[in-house]
């Protein structure tokens, strides 16, 4: 087990390489010249020689050749460098150090939201099959995974924003600076973002579920006089849990994808906002830098997955 | 003599006759009113797509600047937009839109990644590592917005949105696929099939593959869905099919801006979303019961 947890972090740091490898290929593919589109911004930088052009190419070191461009940001990450802005004249670092506590405070409380609530009910739907619980969780859980969640969100904005005036409808507070105004503020984002989360949680532990109960052993366990409370949680929950480990790894990615679209709803200075506006304004390092954190963090959660696989289903050999 | 055939008799008299598949497909896919309602939807929306042209009342892209944000009447019956489009025209045309992004888009990432994922899992060892550390670098980007920088490297059209989802969507398949080949290929079946001298190939197409399709196929027809919601998520933050051409997610972002005049604008295409979706999952689920290898034979 020792080993095959060192082999993972190495294969993690390796798929971490790879990740990187790939934005970086991906984002040089960009039609496009940010610098061009930088000093095309105001009227009078229209005048721009071709040598400030080239100065400027030079200071964000995108005269040089790809390989060279790549090992030279890698080795700037290493060295705690991520780079700098080209469209904003900030560093990446700056950019993201503002917008990653914003992202992260809203995951964590989706995150976690979704598990308490997601699994919970997925049983709860299995072990019922067929009457009302299970058929209104399970209506739930499919309009959750088919409403998109931009216009639910404009739904929301129109309802309790505009027509009841109870929320405000735009913007993030930091909740050091006023916990009450900063809850108000997230509970239309963070409802947004559980929707896809605790709908997929519920349907595939309930499917999981309904196969495992199906199973010989849980009509062992019943056979034995074990109390229905035994049987699921010691039995049925543990095997049927594996799809769900998985599902909630994916998770993870899956809350980063949708805070791309409800920061741009709400208006939330997140990770997902500035990778759509730097996407928007070609600016290399920013994108590289937000898909490295985000790839760091979602590499940390799959190999949390991987190793718990172990854990939980014995059947699964490690080579 | 004549007492052993009465045995046999009496032991295949007990045994329930055998019903052909497509029967008890037909029996538990149609048992469902859920999913029928699904699958008249899709029709429904198949129709429309092939017919737009006749169905919608004016043309998509006629504007009368005479005419903007009105609201719902006979004459529009969901209004019109900033440019005195007719809203339900163009809904019925961005059906087209939504119906080829998601179809096309999840055939493909399907292809790539269960054939991925079928190796790696069955394969194991170095394959395994090569294939699944591959995917799982592609799988750290959030897939909306390993989409969104795909299609602004390919450029706005509809042919680039579906590559761009289709790459994107890959991921999940390759790893749900590699997780049940890896369970599966531990069974005895699979060591019995190899024991009586059946082929690699053999093995995974016949023995491996089946027994993974229940939560595939549940993936598959959820993520149609889900591909169709990506599709409509890109074209709201402004990356999709070209303008004028008609696409819901873009609708509800063009609509979002007049929230407060005209929410219909915004309301009914996000409507016609969930509507799409919500069939493409129905029928997924209809599917799933229905295709249950462990219930052939039955019913």
């Amino acid at each position: 087990m020792k080993t095959y947890i060192i082999s993972r972090l190495i294969q993690a740091v390796f798929v971490l390489l790879l990740a990187t490898c790939i934005i970086f290929c991906i984002m040089r593919l960009l039609p496009g010249d940010p610098i061009l589109l930088y000093v095309s911004q105001d009227e009078c930088s229209r005048m721009t020689s071709k040598e400030e052009i080239a100065a400027l190419r030079h200071r964000f070191g995108l005269d040089k050749s790809l390989p060279r461009q790549y090992v030279d940001w890698i080795s700037g990450v290493v060295r705690g460098d991520l780079g700098d802005s080209i469209f904003w004249g900030t560093t990446v670092k700056e950019e993201i150090g503002r917008a990653l506590p914003v992202s992260f405070y809203l995951g964590i409380i989706t995150y976690i939201l979704a598990q308490f609530i997601g699994i919970p009910a997925g049983v709860i739907c299995a072990v019922r099959r067929g009457k009302l619980s299970d058929t209104v969780l399970t209506v739930f859980a499919n309009i959750g995974i088919t409403a998109p969640v931009f216009w639910v969100g404009i739904l929301l904005i129109y309802l309790f924003g505009l027509y009841l005036g109870l929320l405000p409808i735009q913007g993030y507070t930091s909740p050091f600076e006023d916990f009450w105004l900063s809850t108000r503020k997230i509970i239309m984002p963070v409802f947004c973002l559980l929707l896809f989360p605790v709908s997929g949680t519920v349907r595939q532990t309930r499917s999981a579920m309904l196969e495992v109960i199906r199973q010989d052993y849980i009509r062992t366990a019943w056979s034995k006089g074990l109390t229905e409370r035994t049987i699921i949680m010691r039995h049925a929950v543990k095997n049927g849990i594996i799809p769900v480990v998985t599902l909630a790894g994916m998770g993870i990615p899956m809350i980063l994808g949708g805070q791309v679209l409800i920061e741009t709803v709400f208006n939330i200075p997140g990770m997902g906002r500035l990778a759509v506006d730097a996407l928007f304004s070609q600016d290399y390092a920013i994108v590289q830098g937000v898909a490295l954190v985000m790839s760091t963090i979602v590499v940390i959660s799959n190999l949390a997955v991987d190793i718990s696989y172990g854990w939980l289903d014995p059947r699964v050999r490690y080579e | 003599m004549s007492g052993k055939n009465e045995m046999y008799t009496q032991v295949f008299e007990e045994v329930p006759p055998r019903v052909s598949w497509v029967k008890r497909f037909a029996r538990v896919f149609f048992g469902r009113g859920v999913v029928v309602f699904g699958l008249v939807v899709i029709v429904t929306l198949v129709i429309t797509a092939v017919f737009a042209p006749v169905i919608a009342p004016y043309d998509p892209y006629e504007q009368q600047l005479d005419n903007v944000l009105s609201k719902p009447s006979w004459e529009h019956l969901l209004g019109t937009d900033t440019l005195g489009r007719d809203t339900l025209s163009r809904i019925i045309y961005g059906s087209r839109t939504s119906l080829i992004v998601g179809i096309v888009a999840i055939c493909m990432a399907a292809t790539i990644g269960m054939s991925l994922g079928l190796i790696a899992g069955y394969f194991g060892r170095y394959t395994y590592t090569i294939i699944m550390r591959l995917i799982d670098a592609l799988m750290t980007f959030p897939m909306i917005l390993l989409a969104l920088t795909i299609a602004s490297v390919l450029g706005t059209g509809l042919r680039n949105i579906v590559i761009a989802l289709g790459i994107s969507l890959v991921p999940p398949y390759a790893r749900l696929m590699c997780g049940q080949a890896l369970s599966i290929k531990e069974n005895d079946y699979v060591t019995a099939s190899h024991a009586i001298g059946a082929g690699n190939l053999y093995v995974m197409l016949r023995h491996v593959a089946p027994n993974c399709f229940p939560p595939l196929i549940v993936l598959m027809t959820m993520m149609i869905g889900g591909a169709i919601l990506a599709e409509s998520g890109l074209s709201f933050l402004g990356i999709g099919v070209k303008p004028p051409m008609a696409a819901w997610g873009g609708m509800v972002a063009e609509g979002y801006r007049y929230l407060l005049t005209t929410p219909v604008l915004s309301f009914a295409p996000g409507l016609a979303i969930m509507l799409v979706v919500f069939a493409f999952n129905m029928v997924g689920d209809g599917l799933r019961d229905a295709l249950d290898p462990r219930l052939r034979g039955t019913l």
